[in-house]
């Protein structure tokens, strides 16, 4: 398979780029809801309109009512809301959640409503200030047919807008082994279940949720008990590559905006574009840029395929766009000058939207670690 | 697609039955090359018979027509034919600067005369050429060469001094920029062949910082060049030798993958990085963009073969693709410490690491400094305004 995009897939990424622009831009969106202090960072409407657009259903399968297609058109609409920082549940939802119950007795439960857009899903997995997963210390004990919860975690993107959450907690081992992990999808109205939300630098909303003494059936579990790491890989590496895309996205829509500007202002007398001083570093970011589209289109690729060589091309791309989109936006404010500093412009939110997807599910130092131990050293 | 199977298994009993066993090994370094030429040294017969076999076939050159002695082969059969020989790790047969960069410029802007005269014999490993572009004074501003070529009637008489001309001193023909004209800089410029035997021709090897001299300097003190030797139309020879530092980028940047290994770095360095940490960080780093670059070439040749490519893109690849290169020996070097260092030992095998080392610093100067690649990328694809 060629490395580029299929007629198809250019086709709906001449859609997505239509539709994000208009429907999800900045302004009708990001500062719209930021501006109002929504409790939830983004808006239901736009939600339901993903799933008119056939978004939200991109990586069900067929039979479950889905377009069953893969990493790559998923990447395809992150890129854009990546372009145009739209804040929605599409990574998590549509994404992640998606992926990690494939397969299991929770997606007949739940996989409808986000299909039609009428709920919000969310996966719960850290507990401490970095990504550590195999580091889950929340407990699930057996309690009559089913499991009883107790524990917190934080760092829950729409953790208090969410319908259901997909947690990861420990039925066997301890804290640090990867081993003994199950996947439970909880529902929200759970006695005993608590979100409080917290709203970040990019006006997202990631909520500490609590679980105290939350009983769940047998048929909330998702996968195997304790041999959840599996799951948790394949919906970690469904996310992380989609954040890879969504920053991809970050980069290309901060450098545009630069390279826009530099052709536009003057100083001493000409367009400071003419200097070479700032050509070569705009030239090098276009190709960072570049680069780090190729590995995430690879990585894309390589988990449609179930190629197994997909992990380290996942990490490689989380890392690479991660560096590459903090490159683009600190180059963006720095090359904007004083009005980059400003809350009126627009450059200031790419450089918070990427702080925020570079934490999310391990950032460039958590992936670079991840490659060397998967190639040996 | 049952013609590319059967192409595909003829190729494999013929590679089988042809390639010899010595050239299924890994190359061990430059001195393993095999460059053809009019007086060639051949490391052992099996080179030579490689070479002459895959010649005969027309595969040194699969992919030009069969006229101007290439294998006439489509697109997807040379791709067979790259894979087949990639399976028995069969070794390129002949490296040429007349196939990776005359030959792709002759069969654009060559008169029918010319392509008939010269691919041929570049395609048999007959004539070794070198390039004349870079001189003492025009360097990246390379319009601004001072060589000249006068118009005697019959002839053109050749005067001046070019400089980091490859192999100069073992190539039979050069390829050289010449000014025939004053009136305009980059519209007085046109492309000559010549005999590097003629009368008035010299050359004077550059001893460089890795010990090797890989490099001319080369003089012509009134060199005739006989008038159909002119390549394209007269003061028009930039967009020829634009067209051609193309593919030498092209061929620059893939350095970044060479040796051809799909390891990451940090594997091969295992043990030498046990105890340190820090290290360990920066190989980490490294493999991050070296992995991703490969998908970046992946990718520009996939976009290449479809016509996707922008034109300008070889300049980014080879900007980021010798950049990478030049830091991967820089960390081998911090990995073997003072091992590395030496120059001269047996176990250092000569001292290869730190003269690798060294050559790569080359990579990014030669065939268009870095500053030039950003300068190309800034102007071309992203449209900024220049001088």
């Amino acid at each position: 398979m060629p490395l580029y995009l299929t007629d198809d897939q250019a086709m709906l990424r001449d859609t997505a780029r239509e539709f994000m622009a208009e429907q999800g831009s900045i302004k009708a969106q990001l500062r719209h809801w930021r501006d109002r202090g929504c409790k939830d960072g983004f808006g239901h409407g736009l939600w339901k309109q993903f799933a008119e657009m056939g978004f939200t259903g991109i990586l069900v399968p067929e039979a479950d009512g889905g377009l069953g297609l893969g990493h790559v058109e998923a990447g395809i609409v992150l890129e854009e809301i990546g372009r145009n920082l739209t804040p929605s549940p599409f990574l998590v939802s549509a994404v992640a959640f998606v992926e990690g119950v494939k397969g299991s007795a929770a997606r007949e439960r739940w996989l409808p409503g986000i299909l039609s857009g009428d709920i919000v899903a969310a996966v719960a997995i850290d507990e401490g200030r970095k990504h550590r997963p195999e580091a889950t210390a929340m407990r699930a004990e057996r309690s009559g047919n089913g499991f009883r919860l107790n524990g917190a975690k934080s760092f829950v993107v729409q953790g208090g807008s969410a319908d259901v959450i997909l947690v990861a907690a420990r039925t066997g081992g301890s804290a640090g082994e990867t081993d003994g992990l199950t996947l439970f999808a909880v529902d929200k109205e759970a006695s005993g279940f608590g979100a409080a939300s917290e709203r970040l630098a990019d006006s997202s909303m990631a909520a500490r949720l609590t679980f105290e003494n939350v009983e769940v059936d047998a048929d909330a579990v998702v996968g195997e008990v304790d041999q959840g790491w599996a799951v948790l890989t394949r919906l970690l590496d469904a996310g992380r590559t989609g954040i890879a895309a969504e920053q991809v996205g970050v980069a290309s829509g901060a450098m545009d905006m630069t390279v826009d500007y530099l052709k536009q202002r003057t100083q001493f007398g000409r367009p400071i574009g003419e200097f070479q001083a700032l050509q070569h570093r705009a030239a090098h970011l276009y190709s960072e840029i570049e680069i780090a589209r190729a590995a995430t289109l690879k990585a894309q690729q390589l988990l449609d395929e179930g190629d197994s060589k997909a992990e380290l091309m996942v990490s490689v791309a989380k890392a690479k766009a991660g560096r590459t989109a903090t490159l683009a936006v600190q180059e963006g404010v720095q090359m904007h000058g004083g009005i980059g500093m400003t809350d009126e412009h627009d450059i200031g939110l790419f450089m918070k939207r990427d702080r925020a997807l570079n934490e999310l599910w391990g950032d460039a130092n958590y992936h670079a670690e991840r490659v060397a131990q998967l190639s040996g050293y | 697609m049952a013609d590319l199977e059967a192409f595909r298994s003829e190729t494999r009993a013929w590679l089988e039955a042809n390639c010899p066993a010595e050239m299924r090994e890994p190359m061990r370094d430059e001195s393993d090359y095999c460059w053809g030429g009019r007086n060639p040294t051949f490391k052992n017969d099996a080179q030579k018979r490689w070479m002459d076999a895959m010649a005969e076939r027309g595969w040194t050159v699969p992919d030009w027509p069969r006229e101007y002695g290439g294998g006439g082969l489509s697109p997807a059969e040379t791709k067979i034919l790259k894979q087949e020989m990639a399976r028995i790790g069969a070794r390129n047969p002949l490296m040429s600067f007349g196939i990776s960069m005359l030959g792709p410029a002759l069969l654009k802007y060559g008169n029918e005369e010319q392509k008939r005269r010269f691919l041929p014999e570049i395609a048999r490993g007959e004539i070794r050429w070198c390039q004349g572009y870079s001189e003492p004074g025009a360097g990246s501003d390379l319009a601004g060469l001072q060589t000249s070529a006068e118009d005697k009637g019959d002839h053109f008489l050749v005067n001046g001094q070019k400089v980091w001309t490859s192999y100069a001193d073992k190539a039979d023909w050069i390829f050289c920029l010449v000014r025939t004209s004053k009136e305009s800089k980059h519209g007085g410029i046109s492309f000559l062949l010549f005999d590097m035997a003629s009368e008035g021709v010299s050359t004077k090897p550059i001893l460089l910082i890795s010990g090797s001299s890989p490099f001319c300097e080369t003089f012509f003190d009134d060199v005739k060049v006989p008038k159909d030797q002119l390549v394209g139309e007269l003061n028009k020879g930039w967009d020829v030798a634009k067209y051609l530092l193309g593919h030498e980028r092209e061929m620059i940047s893939g350095m970044g993958l060479s040796g051809g290994s799909s390891e990451a770095l940090g594997t091969a360095l295992r043990d030498l990085l046990a105890d340190e940490p820090m290290l360990r960080t920066d190989v980490a780093r490294f493999d991050v963009d070296a992995i991703a670059f490969r998908a970046m070439s992946e990718r520009f040749i996939d976009e290449l073969k479809a016509g996707r490519a922008h034109p300008a893109q070889p300049s980014m690849m080879k900007y980021a693709g010798t950049e990478l290169n030049k830091r991967r020996h820089e960390l081998v070097m911090a990995a073997g410490g003072a091992s590395a260092l030496e120059w001269e030992s047996e176990r250092s095998k000569g001292g290869k690491a730190a003269r690798e080392w060294l050559r790569t610093k080359a990579n990014s100067i030669e065939g268009g400094t870095s500053e030039i690649q950003l300068g190309i990328v800034a102007k071309r694809i992203l449209n900024l305004p220049g001088t």
